[in-house]
């Protein structure tokens, strides 16, 4: 009998990993594989026309954040590669943290339309997705640019003289990104808010406290898996952003985007390239840790 | 006696193709520390009403006074009222304590007195040892119990209850109600609390007022209204009535001289305002009737069922004219003689049980 059940379960098994092989081969080539050829690629030497020679080095990985300077060899802070780090980080968080600020109204107002009214608000928000994102993003430097639709108007209401410079800064970096990602944000906050039974802020009113109050005491905590979600998901992309910085920050605002291809184009620095990109890697799921980890120690007090 | 809550001509119309009336021309008086009931079926307004005293609602017209100060100005946080909502609408994020804490904490009230009060309200409502647990772990009647307590931990003046015990199995709601009435007795809040069960109504109230279609349609302690429904949705609404076709013969004070379908005549007891006048119905309570022989019933009928229900029995009669009665007798170890289905019987009642009711 055991003999029996075991060869039963023993199939069963086989059955189970025969159903998975297709999706764990592509899961192993499109995921894992071109990870390892980058992890490898990083240990190489550059090519003189692109591409690697098999020889191993370590240069690339010192190159992410050091130099050696060309006249005197003197070891020294990549300077150019942390200020483009920083820059990253700063208008991903930025991006972010504007995505909230615009988001989070935005997803209210739609939890509290009708249920009839909400697909049509949601399906406003999901409309930009269905148009390339370059088009979405030159679209925005048309309006922004110094003959563009603002500073025109600006100036035929008198309001300024010069056009404002707003193209190719970090502000429109931001501004594109935010544009680009807000969806990612309202998405998983309109979810956790649809759920949000209103009569607990009507008994938070009830209960004395302030518009502010509520919000803060009573909205925040229960849509926080939503905020959470909406975070990473404007944050990841925001960090490895390429097309946005490449447009709006007119090639001299690099994010680590840029960095990345551009070793692999004018550079020639396949190795340093491959090197960056396990760095973001890095850097993400640091980050990411970092975050689920507060934000899941805040759930166990709060429950 | 203070009036706690002052009502005139409250009006709520809520906007829509047509307009919907919820609650026309509510006026009331509800004085301090009373145990007050709004009683109707649903959609009767009496959720809206509530809602207006919240401050959850604005009215549409009329006003709303609360110790004799206007209570429409103040947003609901400003409002000496709080609620037990009919869902308890417990912090999913916080604990049993922290709920009950939550109100004086908005009042800004010091950690020392929150801390007392919500010891003293979870001693209240028998929940002490429950103080860390987190709401979703806790049954539905100790969250009932929760809800109460958060809901009376600022010491409000009025504190309005929304069917609060509807979600509670039977036995535990008959333990609630007697414990809501002791609360209430104990803590000396005034009590407004809407419900659409008649005989939780009757077991708690003070004064019940009887809702139906946005409108008040009798206000009165719960004797006066079981034994003299204002009118037809009354009587029927409230308890279970038998009707009867009369005619009044003669008046004299409260009293009306009636003649039944049957040929006999009867004395009924008038409505207090309004006394009708030529054709009426009468109102009789099935244990206030009782069988007689054929001869001397004020009404005749056969029976066509018997019911047996423990601690009483009812009696399904069809009255000669077609008209369905219903006699309910108390069990007991002498029941006197047995009647059976088939059987011809005559019915009386005392003179002014029945209530002569508008046709």
């Amino acid at each position: 009998m055991a003999d029996l059940s075991d060869t039963a379960a023993r199939r069963a098994s086989r059955v189970r990993w025969m159903l998975l092989a297709p999706a764990l081969t592509i899961l192993l080539l499109a995921a894992s594989g071109p990870l390892l050829i980058t992890l490898v690629y990083s240990f190489l030497t550059p090519g003189a026309y692109g591409g690697v020679e098999w020889q191993l080095s370590f240069d690339a990985w010192f190159n992410v954040i050091m130099q050696r300077d060309i006249f005197d060899e003197t070891l020294g802070w990549s300077d150019a590669h942390l200020s483009i780090f920083w820059r990253s980080v700063k208008l991903s968080l930025l991006t972010t943290v504007a995505c909230v600020f615009f988001g989070f109204p935005t997803a209210y107002f739609i939890a509290t339309r009708p249920k009839k009214q909400r697909d049509l608000w949601m399906l406003l928000i999901i409309i930009p997705f269905w148009t390339n994102l370059l088009i979405r993003t030159f679209a925005v430097v048309e309006l922004i640019r110094n003959e563009g639709t603002v500073n025109s108007v600006l100036i035929a209401l008198g309001i300024i003289d010069e056009p404002i410079q707003m193209l190719f800064t970090e502000f429109s970096i931001v501004l594109g990104m935010v544009y680009v990602y807000l969806p990612l944000m309202v998405l998983p906050l309109y979810a956790s808010m649809e759920r949000l039974d209103f009569s607990l802020i009507e008994a938070g009113y009830d209960l004395y406290a302030t518009r502010l109050q509520v919000l803060r005491r009573i909205i925040l905590p229960l849509v926080k898996p939503g905020l959470i979600a909406g975070s990473i998901l404007v944050f990841v992309p925001s960090l490895g952003a390429y097309v946005t910085p490449r447009v709006m920050g007119g090639g001299n605002q690099l994010m680590i985007g840029n960095l990345i291809e551009l070793q692999f184009g004018q550079g020639r620095n396949w190795p340093l390239g491959a090197a960056l990109s396990i760095t973001l890697l890095a850097v993400v799921m640091i980050a990411l840790l970092a975050y689920v980890r507060a934000a899941g120690n805040e759930e166990v007090r709060h429950g | 006696m203070s009036i706690a809550i002052s009502a005139r001509n409250l009006k709520k119309v809520y906007p829509g193709q047509p307009p919907v009336t919820a609650l026309a021309n509510a006026s009331i008086d509800i004085p301090d520390n009373e145990f007050f009931t709004l009683l109707g079926p649903s959609g009767c307004g009496k959720t809206t009403l509530l809602r207006l005293i919240a401050g959850f609602e604005h009215p549409t017209s009329g006003s709303l006074d609360m110790f004799g100060q206007n209570l429409l100005d103040a947003p609901p946080h400003k409002r000496p009222v709080n609620t037990v909502f009919q869902s308890y609408a417990l912090f999913p994020h916080l604990t049993v304590a922290q709920n009950i804490g939550f109100g004086l904490e908005m009042l800004g009230k010091p950690k020392s007195e929150i801390r007392a009060t919500v010891d003293e309200m979870m001693a209240l409502v028998k929940m002490t040892e429950m103080a860390d647990r987190q709401t979703s772990q806790i049954s539905g009647g100790q969250q009932q119990r929760v809800a109460l307590a958060r809901a009376l931990a600022p010491r409000p003046r009025v504190l309005l209850l929304d069917e609060p015990l509807s979600a509670l199995d039977f036995k535990l709601r008959k333990d609630m109600q007697l414990e809501l009435k002791r609360l209430q007795t104990e803590t000396g809040i005034t009590f407004i609390f809407v419900t659409h069960d008649q005989e939780e109504a009757l077991t708690m109230s003070d004064r019940i007022a009887v809702m139906n279609a946005g409108e008040i349609r009798q206000i009165g302690g719960p004797r006066d209204i079981y034994d003299h429904p204002a009118e037809r949705f009354v009587a029927d609404f409230i308890g279970d009535t038998n009707f009867l076709p009369a005619a009044i013969l003669s008046t004299e004070g409260q009293s009306a001289k009636v003649r039944l379908a049957s040929g006999q005549t009867v004395s009924a007891r008038l409505p207090a305002r309004d006394a009708p006048a030529g054709k009426v119905t009468l109102a009789i309570r099935p244990e206030h009737a009782t069988f007689t022989s054929e001869a001397d019933g004020l009404v005749t009928g056969t029976l066509a069922q018997v019911v047996y229900f423990g601690t009483d029995t009812h009696f399904h009669i069809t009255l000669d004219d077609g008209t369905a009665f219903v006699l309910r007798r108390q069990n007991s170890s002498d029941t006197g003689p047995g009647h059976s289905q088939g059987d011809r019987v005559g019915i009386q009642f005392a003179p002014d049980v029945a209530q002569v009711l508008k046709d």
